[in-house]
Protein backbone atom coordinates (compact mmCIF):
# COMPACT_ATOMS: atom_id res chain seq x y z
CA UNK A 1 0.00 0.00 0.00
CA UNK A 2 1.24 3.52 -0.93
CA UNK A 3 2.32 5.80 2.58
CA UNK A 4 -0.15 8.46 3.06
CA UNK A 5 2.32 11.21 1.91
CA UNK A 6 1.81 9.61 -2.13
CA UNK A 7 -1.62 9.88 -2.10
CA UNK A 8 -1.20 13.85 -1.71
CA UNK A 9 -1.81 15.78 -4.88
CA UNK A 10 1.03 16.37 -7.04
CA UNK A 11 2.35 18.33 -9.13
CA UNK A 12 2.28 17.81 -12.95
CA UNK A 13 6.45 17.44 -12.77
CA UNK A 14 6.45 16.10 -9.88
CA UNK A 15 5.22 12.69 -10.31
CA UNK A 16 8.22 10.91 -12.14
CA UNK A 17 10.32 12.66 -9.46
CA UNK A 18 8.01 10.78 -7.06
CA UNK A 19 8.16 7.80 -8.82
CA UNK A 20 11.95 7.61 -9.20
CA UNK A 21 11.89 8.45 -5.54
CA UNK A 22 9.86 5.81 -4.17
CA UNK A 23 9.21 3.00 -7.36
CA UNK A 24 6.67 1.19 -5.21
CA UNK A 25 4.18 4.17 -4.81
CA UNK A 26 0.89 5.04 -6.54
CA UNK A 27 0.74 8.40 -8.17
CA UNK A 28 -2.02 9.61 -9.90
CA UNK A 29 -0.81 12.02 -13.34
CA UNK A 30 -3.12 13.55 -15.25
CA UNK A 31 -0.93 14.47 -17.89
CA UNK A 32 -3.59 15.27 -20.85
CA UNK A 33 -7.05 15.36 -20.49
CA UNK A 34 -7.54 15.61 -24.30
CA UNK A 35 -6.00 11.82 -24.04
CA UNK A 36 -7.78 10.23 -21.10
CA UNK A 37 -11.44 9.44 -22.08
CA UNK A 38 -10.17 7.48 -24.82
CA UNK A 39 -7.60 5.32 -22.37
CA UNK A 40 -10.96 4.60 -20.05
CA UNK A 41 -11.32 0.86 -19.65
CA UNK A 42 -14.77 1.65 -18.34
CA UNK A 43 -16.56 -0.53 -15.40
CA UNK A 44 -17.24 -4.15 -16.75
CA UNK A 45 -21.05 -3.53 -18.74
CA UNK A 46 -23.72 -5.99 -18.87
CA UNK A 47 -23.99 -6.98 -23.40
CA UNK A 48 -27.19 -5.34 -22.99
CA UNK A 49 -26.80 -2.29 -21.62
CA UNK A 50 -23.83 -1.79 -23.87
CA UNK A 51 -26.00 -0.01 -26.76
CA UNK A 52 -28.04 2.39 -24.35
CA UNK A 53 -24.17 2.85 -23.11
CA UNK A 54 -23.32 3.87 -26.79
CA UNK A 55 -26.57 6.17 -27.46
CA UNK A 56 -25.96 7.32 -23.53
CA UNK A 57 -22.79 7.87 -22.75
CA UNK A 58 -23.71 7.22 -19.28
CA UNK A 59 -20.97 6.23 -17.87
CA UNK A 60 -17.76 8.11 -18.51
CA UNK A 61 -20.19 11.33 -19.48
CA UNK A 62 -19.37 12.56 -15.35
CA UNK A 63 -15.89 12.10 -16.23
CA UNK A 64 -16.52 13.68 -19.44
CA UNK A 65 -18.07 16.87 -18.14
CA UNK A 66 -15.02 17.18 -15.22
CA UNK A 67 -12.07 16.93 -18.47
CA UNK A 68 -14.35 19.22 -20.83
CA UNK A 69 -14.37 21.96 -18.31
CA UNK A 70 -10.38 21.15 -17.29
CA UNK A 71 -9.89 21.42 -21.80
CA UNK A 72 -11.14 24.79 -21.96
CA UNK A 73 -10.05 26.46 -19.64
CA UNK A 74 -8.09 29.52 -20.98
CA UNK A 75 -10.28 32.50 -21.13
CA UNK A 76 -11.89 33.77 -24.38
CA UNK A 77 -9.52 36.14 -25.93
CA UNK A 78 -6.84 34.24 -25.61
CA UNK A 79 -5.26 31.90 -28.49
CA UNK A 80 -5.35 28.89 -26.76
CA UNK A 81 -8.93 28.78 -26.28
CA UNK A 82 -9.45 28.95 -29.97
CA UNK A 83 -6.91 26.21 -30.46
CA UNK A 84 -8.90 23.71 -28.45
CA UNK A 85 -11.10 23.54 -30.96
CA UNK A 86 -9.06 22.33 -33.38
CA UNK A 87 -7.00 19.86 -31.12
CA UNK A 88 -7.50 16.92 -34.16
CA UNK A 89 -5.22 14.59 -35.79
CA UNK A 90 -5.46 13.88 -39.54
CA UNK A 91 -6.67 10.25 -38.88
CA UNK A 92 -9.61 11.75 -36.47
CA UNK A 93 -11.11 14.00 -38.86
CA UNK A 94 -10.91 11.02 -41.30
CA UNK A 95 -12.58 8.66 -38.70
CA UNK A 96 -15.58 11.46 -38.43
CA UNK A 97 -16.28 12.12 -41.62
CA UNK A 98 -16.31 7.98 -42.43
CA UNK A 99 -18.80 8.34 -39.80
CA UNK A 100 -20.96 10.28 -41.23
CA UNK A 101 -20.69 8.38 -44.57
CA UNK A 102 -21.83 4.90 -42.99
CA UNK A 103 -24.08 5.63 -40.09
CA UNK A 104 -24.32 2.53 -38.21
CA UNK A 105 -28.21 1.75 -36.56
CA UNK A 106 -27.78 2.19 -32.94
CA UNK A 107 -24.36 3.89 -33.26
CA UNK A 108 -24.59 7.45 -31.66
CA UNK A 109 -22.24 9.86 -34.05
CA UNK A 110 -21.72 12.24 -31.11
CA UNK A 111 -20.76 9.68 -28.38
CA UNK A 112 -18.26 7.53 -30.88
CA UNK A 113 -17.05 9.77 -33.05
CA UNK A 114 -16.72 13.45 -31.09
CA UNK A 115 -16.26 12.05 -27.55
CA UNK A 116 -15.99 15.59 -25.73
CA UNK A 117 -13.77 15.86 -28.70
CA UNK A 118 -15.83 18.72 -30.74
CA UNK A 119 -13.75 20.54 -33.84
CA UNK A 120 -14.09 23.47 -36.02
CA UNK A 121 -11.81 22.16 -38.50
CA UNK A 122 -14.36 19.79 -40.07
CA UNK A 123 -17.28 21.85 -40.22
CA UNK A 124 -15.60 25.16 -41.67
CA UNK A 125 -13.51 23.53 -44.51
CA UNK A 126 -16.38 21.31 -44.58
CA UNK A 127 -18.30 23.67 -45.45
CA UNK A 128 -16.46 26.11 -47.36
CA UNK A 129 -15.45 22.81 -49.89
CA UNK A 130 -19.44 22.51 -50.60
CA UNK A 131 -19.83 26.37 -51.34
CA UNK A 132 -17.20 25.77 -54.20
CA UNK A 133 -18.19 22.56 -55.34
CA UNK A 134 -22.01 23.61 -55.71
CA UNK A 135 -21.10 26.81 -57.18
CA UNK A 136 -18.35 25.40 -59.57
CA UNK A 137 -20.92 22.17 -60.25
CA UNK A 138 -23.73 24.29 -61.24
CA UNK A 139 -21.56 26.85 -63.27
CA UNK A 140 -19.94 23.71 -65.16
CA UNK A 141 -23.57 22.15 -65.52
CA UNK A 142 -24.76 25.01 -66.57
CA UNK A 143 -22.30 25.12 -69.36
CA UNK A 144 -23.01 21.52 -70.73
CA UNK A 145 -26.62 21.88 -70.54
CA UNK A 146 -26.43 25.17 -72.46
CA UNK A 147 -23.56 24.11 -75.08
CA UNK A 148 -24.68 24.63 -78.56
CA UNK A 149 -27.61 27.07 -77.71
CA UNK A 150 -26.89 30.03 -80.50
CA UNK A 151 -27.88 32.72 -78.03
CA UNK A 152 -25.68 31.22 -74.53
CA UNK A 153 -22.83 32.82 -74.15
CA UNK A 154 -20.56 31.34 -71.07
CA UNK A 155 -20.12 33.46 -67.75
CA UNK A 156 -18.56 32.38 -64.59
CA UNK A 157 -21.67 33.37 -62.57
CA UNK A 158 -19.39 34.20 -59.75
CA UNK A 159 -22.40 36.49 -57.52
CA UNK A 160 -23.14 32.68 -56.99
CA UNK A 161 -20.33 31.79 -54.88
CA UNK A 162 -21.10 34.35 -52.31
CA UNK A 163 -24.82 33.65 -52.18
CA UNK A 164 -23.95 29.79 -51.82
CA UNK A 165 -21.37 31.12 -48.70
CA UNK A 166 -24.68 32.58 -46.99
CA UNK A 167 -26.20 30.19 -47.32
CA UNK A 168 -24.05 26.90 -46.47
CA UNK A 169 -22.38 28.80 -43.30
CA UNK A 170 -25.69 29.99 -42.13
CA UNK A 171 -27.36 26.89 -42.15
CA UNK A 172 -24.51 25.53 -40.43
CA UNK A 173 -24.25 27.94 -37.50
CA UNK A 174 -28.30 28.67 -37.24
CA UNK A 175 -29.93 25.54 -37.09
CA UNK A 176 -27.77 24.41 -34.46
CA UNK A 177 -27.91 26.96 -32.55
CA UNK A 178 -31.90 26.84 -32.74
CA UNK A 179 -31.74 23.12 -31.93
CA UNK A 180 -29.39 23.41 -29.06
CA UNK A 181 -31.43 26.28 -27.84
CA UNK A 182 -34.63 24.25 -28.12
CA UNK A 183 -32.89 21.13 -26.36
CA UNK A 184 -32.02 23.27 -23.52
CA UNK A 185 -35.39 24.57 -23.29
CA UNK A 186 -36.75 20.86 -23.37
CA UNK A 187 -33.71 19.79 -20.52
CA UNK A 188 -35.49 22.77 -18.08
CA UNK A 189 -39.14 21.09 -18.74
CA UNK A 190 -37.81 17.48 -19.03
CA UNK A 191 -35.48 15.52 -17.29
CA UNK A 192 -33.21 14.18 -20.09
CA UNK A 193 -30.40 12.00 -19.96
CA UNK A 194 -28.68 12.88 -22.88
CA UNK A 195 -27.68 16.48 -23.67
CA UNK A 196 -25.09 17.80 -26.05
CA UNK A 197 -23.15 21.09 -26.50
CA UNK A 198 -23.51 23.74 -28.91
CA UNK A 199 -20.04 22.49 -30.45
CA UNK A 200 -21.31 19.07 -30.70
CA UNK A 201 -24.07 19.76 -32.38
CA UNK A 202 -22.43 22.16 -34.60
CA UNK A 203 -19.57 19.40 -35.46
CA UNK A 204 -22.59 17.02 -36.07
CA UNK A 205 -23.90 19.24 -38.72
CA UNK A 206 -21.04 20.33 -40.39
CA UNK A 207 -19.51 16.41 -40.73
CA UNK A 208 -23.35 15.45 -42.21
CA UNK A 209 -22.70 18.16 -44.61
CA UNK A 210 -19.94 16.42 -46.10
CA UNK A 211 -21.94 13.54 -48.24
CA UNK A 212 -23.08 16.37 -50.33
CA UNK A 213 -19.79 17.46 -52.01
CA UNK A 214 -19.60 14.52 -53.85
CA UNK A 215 -23.62 14.61 -54.74
CA UNK A 216 -22.81 18.77 -56.07
CA UNK A 217 -20.18 16.87 -58.18
CA UNK A 218 -22.26 14.30 -59.24
CA UNK A 219 -25.26 16.75 -59.82
CA UNK A 220 -23.48 18.15 -63.23
CA UNK A 221 -25.17 15.19 -64.82
CA UNK A 222 -27.97 16.60 -66.26
CA UNK A 223 -30.63 14.01 -66.18
CA UNK A 224 -33.41 15.04 -63.63
CA UNK A 225 -33.95 10.86 -62.63
CA UNK A 226 -29.96 10.96 -61.75
CA UNK A 227 -30.18 14.23 -59.48
CA UNK A 228 -33.17 13.17 -57.90
CA UNK A 229 -31.61 9.89 -56.77
CA UNK A 230 -28.63 11.82 -55.51
CA UNK A 231 -30.99 13.56 -53.16
CA UNK A 232 -32.88 11.06 -52.11
CA UNK A 233 -29.53 8.99 -50.83
CA UNK A 234 -27.61 11.97 -49.51
CA UNK A 235 -30.60 13.27 -47.73
CA UNK A 236 -31.11 9.13 -46.45
CA UNK A 237 -27.49 8.76 -45.41
CA UNK A 238 -26.67 12.73 -43.22
CA UNK A 239 -30.59 12.65 -42.24
CA UNK A 240 -30.11 9.23 -41.06
CA UNK A 241 -26.55 10.62 -39.00
CA UNK A 242 -28.48 13.60 -37.37
CA UNK A 243 -31.47 11.38 -36.34
CA UNK A 244 -30.08 9.04 -34.79
CA UNK A 245 -28.06 11.58 -33.55
CA UNK A 246 -30.42 13.46 -31.38
CA UNK A 247 -33.14 10.41 -30.80
CA UNK A 248 -31.86 9.80 -27.66
CA UNK A 249 -31.74 13.84 -27.09
CA UNK A 250 -35.38 13.61 -27.27
CA UNK A 251 -36.69 10.42 -27.00
CA UNK A 252 -37.81 11.05 -22.66
CA UNK A 253 -39.99 13.77 -23.90
CA UNK A 254 -43.32 13.99 -24.82
CA UNK A 255 -43.69 11.25 -27.99
CA UNK A 256 -45.13 13.95 -30.44
CA UNK A 257 -42.40 16.30 -29.85
CA UNK A 258 -39.54 14.37 -30.02
CA UNK A 259 -41.03 13.10 -33.48
CA UNK A 260 -41.58 16.47 -34.55
CA UNK A 261 -37.83 18.19 -33.64
CA UNK A 262 -36.71 14.82 -35.60
CA UNK A 263 -38.90 15.64 -38.76
CA UNK A 264 -38.01 19.12 -38.56
CA UNK A 265 -34.55 18.38 -38.45
CA UNK A 266 -34.74 16.05 -41.79
CA UNK A 267 -37.10 18.31 -42.94
CA UNK A 268 -34.70 20.94 -42.57
CA UNK A 269 -31.39 19.12 -44.42
CA UNK A 270 -34.45 18.53 -47.34
CA UNK A 271 -35.06 21.76 -47.84
CA UNK A 272 -31.14 23.16 -48.32
CA UNK A 273 -30.33 20.02 -50.71
CA UNK A 274 -32.86 20.89 -52.77
CA UNK A 275 -33.42 24.37 -52.97
CA UNK A 276 -29.59 24.14 -53.59
CA UNK A 277 -30.41 21.74 -56.63
CA UNK A 278 -33.04 24.34 -57.79
CA UNK A 279 -30.86 27.39 -57.29
CA UNK A 280 -28.01 26.55 -58.55
CA UNK A 281 -28.46 23.55 -61.47
CA UNK A 282 -30.71 24.74 -63.63
CA UNK A 283 -33.03 22.23 -65.39
CA UNK A 284 -31.88 20.08 -68.19
CA UNK A 285 -34.59 21.00 -70.84
CA UNK A 286 -36.50 18.41 -72.55
CA UNK A 287 -35.85 20.28 -76.13
CA UNK A 288 -31.46 19.89 -75.43
CA UNK A 289 -32.09 16.11 -76.54
CA UNK A 290 -29.79 15.89 -79.68
CA UNK A 291 -31.06 17.68 -82.79
CA UNK A 292 -32.32 14.43 -84.39
CA UNK A 293 -36.00 16.03 -84.98
CA UNK A 294 -34.72 19.58 -85.72
CA UNK A 295 -35.19 20.66 -89.43
CA UNK A 296 -32.40 20.47 -91.95
CA UNK A 297 -32.24 24.30 -91.92
CA UNK A 298 -31.99 24.12 -88.31
CA UNK A 299 -29.59 21.42 -88.42
CA UNK A 300 -27.00 23.70 -90.67
CA UNK A 301 -27.45 26.51 -88.65
CA UNK A 302 -26.74 24.68 -85.89
CA UNK A 303 -23.18 23.12 -87.45
CA UNK A 304 -22.04 26.49 -88.50
CA UNK A 305 -22.38 28.11 -85.13
CA UNK A 306 -19.71 25.27 -83.13
CA UNK B 1 16.89 54.70 -44.93
CA UNK B 2 18.44 57.24 -47.09
CA UNK B 3 22.48 57.46 -46.47
CA UNK B 4 23.80 60.16 -45.16
CA UNK B 5 26.19 61.32 -48.18
CA UNK B 6 26.86 60.24 -51.80
CA UNK B 7 30.21 60.13 -53.87
CA UNK B 8 29.82 62.00 -57.09
CA UNK B 9 30.81 59.09 -59.29
CA UNK B 10 27.83 56.96 -57.74
CA UNK B 11 25.14 55.38 -60.40
CA UNK B 12 22.03 55.50 -58.02
CA UNK B 13 20.71 57.81 -55.52
CA UNK B 14 19.79 57.92 -51.97
CA UNK B 15 16.51 56.65 -52.64
CA UNK B 16 17.18 53.81 -55.13
CA UNK B 17 19.50 52.31 -53.51
CA UNK B 18 16.72 50.21 -51.09
CA UNK B 19 14.54 50.26 -53.55
CA UNK B 20 17.13 48.28 -55.88
CA UNK B 21 17.92 46.06 -52.75
CA UNK B 22 14.03 45.44 -52.15
CA UNK B 23 13.72 44.58 -55.81
CA UNK B 24 16.10 42.41 -55.74
CA UNK B 25 14.82 40.35 -52.67
CA UNK B 26 11.62 39.91 -54.06
CA UNK B 27 13.25 39.05 -57.35
CA UNK B 28 14.87 36.38 -55.55
CA UNK B 29 12.11 35.23 -53.36
CA UNK B 30 10.63 34.60 -57.40
CA UNK B 31 13.35 32.55 -58.32
CA UNK B 32 13.00 30.20 -55.57
CA UNK B 33 9.33 29.85 -56.27
CA UNK B 34 10.18 28.59 -59.34
CA UNK B 35 12.58 26.57 -58.24
CA UNK B 36 11.43 25.26 -55.06
CA UNK B 37 14.00 23.64 -52.77
CA UNK B 38 14.60 23.19 -49.19
CA UNK B 39 15.38 26.88 -48.34
CA UNK B 40 14.95 28.99 -45.59
CA UNK B 41 14.90 32.38 -47.43
CA UNK B 42 10.96 32.50 -48.19
CA UNK B 43 10.55 32.29 -44.46
CA UNK B 44 13.44 34.35 -42.88
CA UNK B 45 13.39 37.21 -44.80
CA UNK B 46 9.44 37.30 -45.56
CA UNK B 47 8.03 40.51 -47.05
CA UNK B 48 4.87 41.22 -48.53
CA UNK B 49 5.50 43.41 -51.67
CA UNK B 50 5.63 40.18 -53.53
CA UNK B 51 2.42 38.83 -52.91
CA UNK B 52 1.16 42.45 -53.22
CA UNK B 53 2.48 43.07 -56.90
CA UNK B 54 1.24 39.63 -57.59
CA UNK B 55 -2.58 39.76 -56.66
CA UNK B 56 -2.67 43.02 -57.93
CA UNK B 57 -1.47 42.12 -61.03
CA UNK B 58 -4.02 38.85 -61.02
CA UNK B 59 -6.71 41.14 -59.75
CA UNK B 60 -6.43 43.75 -62.81
CA UNK B 61 -6.61 41.26 -65.54
CA UNK B 62 -9.04 39.40 -64.21
CA UNK B 63 -11.75 41.68 -63.70
CA UNK B 64 -14.62 42.19 -66.01
CA UNK B 65 -14.97 45.33 -67.78
CA UNK B 66 -17.33 47.54 -65.88
CA UNK B 67 -18.65 48.54 -69.01
CA UNK B 68 -20.17 45.84 -70.32
CA UNK B 69 -21.30 44.35 -66.90
CA UNK B 70 -23.10 41.57 -66.86
CA UNK B 71 -24.97 40.58 -64.09
CA UNK B 72 -23.32 37.04 -63.18
CA UNK B 73 -19.73 37.54 -64.88
CA UNK B 74 -16.19 36.89 -63.34
CA UNK B 75 -15.26 38.70 -60.72
CA UNK B 76 -14.67 42.49 -59.99
CA UNK B 77 -11.34 43.70 -59.08
CA UNK B 78 -12.04 43.66 -55.04
CA UNK B 79 -13.35 40.13 -55.35
CA UNK B 80 -10.42 38.54 -56.62
CA UNK B 81 -8.40 41.26 -53.76
CA UNK B 82 -10.37 39.93 -50.74
CA UNK B 83 -10.41 36.33 -51.91
CA UNK B 84 -6.98 36.15 -52.40
CA UNK B 85 -5.86 38.06 -48.92
CA UNK B 86 -9.00 36.23 -47.17
CA UNK B 87 -8.18 33.27 -48.20
CA UNK B 88 -4.26 33.66 -47.16
CA UNK B 89 -5.41 34.71 -43.98
CA UNK B 90 -7.71 31.97 -43.05
CA UNK B 91 -5.09 29.13 -43.91
CA UNK B 92 -2.19 31.05 -41.94
CA UNK B 93 -5.11 31.18 -39.06
CA UNK B 94 -6.05 27.66 -39.83
CA UNK B 95 -1.88 26.75 -39.86
CA UNK B 96 -1.46 28.26 -36.16
CA UNK B 97 -4.75 26.72 -34.63
CA UNK B 98 -3.50 23.51 -35.55
CA UNK B 99 -0.37 23.82 -33.61
CA UNK B 100 2.32 24.85 -36.49
CA UNK B 101 4.93 26.62 -35.62
CA UNK B 102 5.10 29.22 -38.38
CA UNK B 103 4.62 33.20 -38.11
CA UNK B 104 1.98 34.72 -39.20
CA UNK B 105 3.39 36.94 -41.66
CA UNK B 106 5.60 34.06 -42.50
CA UNK B 107 2.73 32.17 -43.80
CA UNK B 108 1.15 34.79 -45.64
CA UNK B 109 4.65 35.54 -47.52
CA UNK B 110 4.73 31.89 -48.58
CA UNK B 111 1.17 31.75 -49.68
CA UNK B 112 1.43 35.15 -51.73
CA UNK B 113 4.64 34.19 -53.71
CA UNK B 114 3.09 30.70 -54.69
CA UNK B 115 0.23 32.43 -56.99
CA UNK B 116 3.57 33.61 -58.97
CA UNK B 117 3.32 30.32 -61.16
CA UNK B 118 -0.87 30.81 -61.42
CA UNK B 119 0.01 34.90 -62.41
CA UNK B 120 1.96 32.87 -65.24
CA UNK B 121 -0.80 30.65 -66.11
CA UNK B 122 -3.03 33.83 -66.47
CA UNK B 123 -0.85 35.34 -68.65
CA UNK B 124 -0.37 32.66 -71.03
CA UNK B 125 -4.02 32.27 -71.11
CA UNK B 126 -4.70 35.63 -72.28
CA UNK B 127 -2.24 35.11 -74.73
CA UNK B 128 -3.98 31.92 -75.84
CA UNK B 129 -7.53 33.62 -75.87
CA UNK B 130 -5.82 36.16 -78.52
CA UNK B 131 -6.37 33.22 -81.04
CA UNK B 132 -9.88 31.77 -82.50
CA UNK B 133 -11.56 30.04 -79.50
CA UNK B 134 -12.26 26.19 -79.99
CA UNK B 135 -12.09 23.15 -78.39
CA UNK B 136 -7.94 23.01 -78.56
CA UNK B 137 -8.09 26.33 -77.37
CA UNK B 138 -9.55 25.54 -74.46
CA UNK B 139 -7.17 22.23 -74.03
CA UNK B 140 -4.38 24.04 -74.31
CA UNK B 141 -5.20 26.58 -71.14
CA UNK B 142 -6.63 23.89 -69.17
CA UNK B 143 -3.26 21.56 -69.72
CA UNK B 144 -1.23 25.24 -68.43
CA UNK B 145 -3.08 26.14 -65.67
CA UNK B 146 -3.31 22.47 -64.06
CA UNK B 147 0.17 22.12 -64.38
CA UNK B 148 0.87 25.68 -62.92
CA UNK B 149 -1.65 24.46 -60.45
CA UNK B 150 0.20 21.66 -59.58
CA UNK B 151 3.75 23.67 -59.41
CA UNK B 152 1.80 26.26 -57.10
CA UNK B 153 0.53 23.62 -54.89
CA UNK B 154 4.35 21.53 -54.75
CA UNK B 155 6.18 24.92 -54.17
CA UNK B 156 3.51 26.13 -51.04
CA UNK B 157 4.12 22.72 -49.71
CA UNK B 158 7.96 22.31 -49.79
CA UNK B 159 7.74 25.28 -47.33
CA UNK B 160 4.69 24.98 -45.65
CA UNK B 161 4.60 21.05 -44.89
CA UNK B 162 7.43 21.28 -42.59
CA UNK B 163 5.90 23.55 -39.96
CA UNK B 164 3.46 21.42 -38.63
CA UNK B 165 3.05 18.18 -36.77
CA UNK B 166 3.53 15.06 -38.99
CA UNK B 167 0.13 14.21 -37.72
CA UNK B 168 -1.81 16.87 -39.08
CA UNK B 169 0.14 17.89 -42.08
CA UNK B 170 -2.84 16.36 -44.04
CA UNK B 171 -4.87 19.00 -41.86
CA UNK B 172 -2.66 21.98 -42.79
CA UNK B 173 -1.98 21.37 -46.55
CA UNK B 174 -5.43 20.62 -47.93
CA UNK B 175 -6.95 24.13 -47.15
CA UNK B 176 -3.60 25.60 -49.48
CA UNK B 177 -4.98 23.05 -52.25
CA UNK B 178 -8.53 24.27 -51.83
CA UNK B 179 -7.27 28.03 -52.51
CA UNK B 180 -5.14 27.29 -55.33
CA UNK B 181 -8.05 25.57 -56.56
CA UNK B 182 -10.20 28.27 -56.49
CA UNK B 183 -7.97 30.41 -58.26
CA UNK B 184 -7.30 27.98 -60.97
CA UNK B 185 -11.02 27.92 -61.39
CA UNK B 186 -11.04 31.86 -61.88
CA UNK B 187 -8.08 32.02 -64.03
CA UNK B 188 -9.73 29.00 -66.66
CA UNK B 189 -12.87 30.24 -66.51
CA UNK B 190 -12.38 33.79 -67.76
CA UNK B 191 -13.62 35.20 -70.89
CA UNK B 192 -12.91 38.43 -72.03
CA UNK B 193 -15.50 40.32 -73.87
Amino acid sequence: MAAVDDLQFEEFGNAATSLAANPDATTVNIEDPGETPKHQPGPPRGSGREEDDELLGNDDSDKTELLAGQKKSSPFWTFEYYQTFFDVDTYQVFDRIKGSLLPIPGKNFVRLYIRSNPDLYGPFWICATLVFAIAISGNLSNFLIHLGEKTYHYVPEFRKVSIAATIIYAYAWLVPLALWGFLMWRNSKVMNIVSYSFLEIVCVYGYSLFIYIPTAILWIIPQKAVRWILVMIALGISGSVLAMTFWPAVREDNRRVALATVVTIVLLHMLLSVGCLAYFFDAPEMDHLPTTTATPNQTVAAAKSS
Amino acid sequence: MAEAEESPGDPGTASSRPLMRDLKAVGKKFMHVLYPRKSNTLLRDWDLWGPLILCVTLALMLQRDSVDSEKDGGPQFAEVFVIVWFGAVTITLNSKLLGGNISFFQSLCVLGYCILPLTVALLICRLVLLADPGPVNFMVRLFVVIVMFAWSIVASTAFLADSQPPNRRALAVYPVFLFYFVISWMILTFTPQ
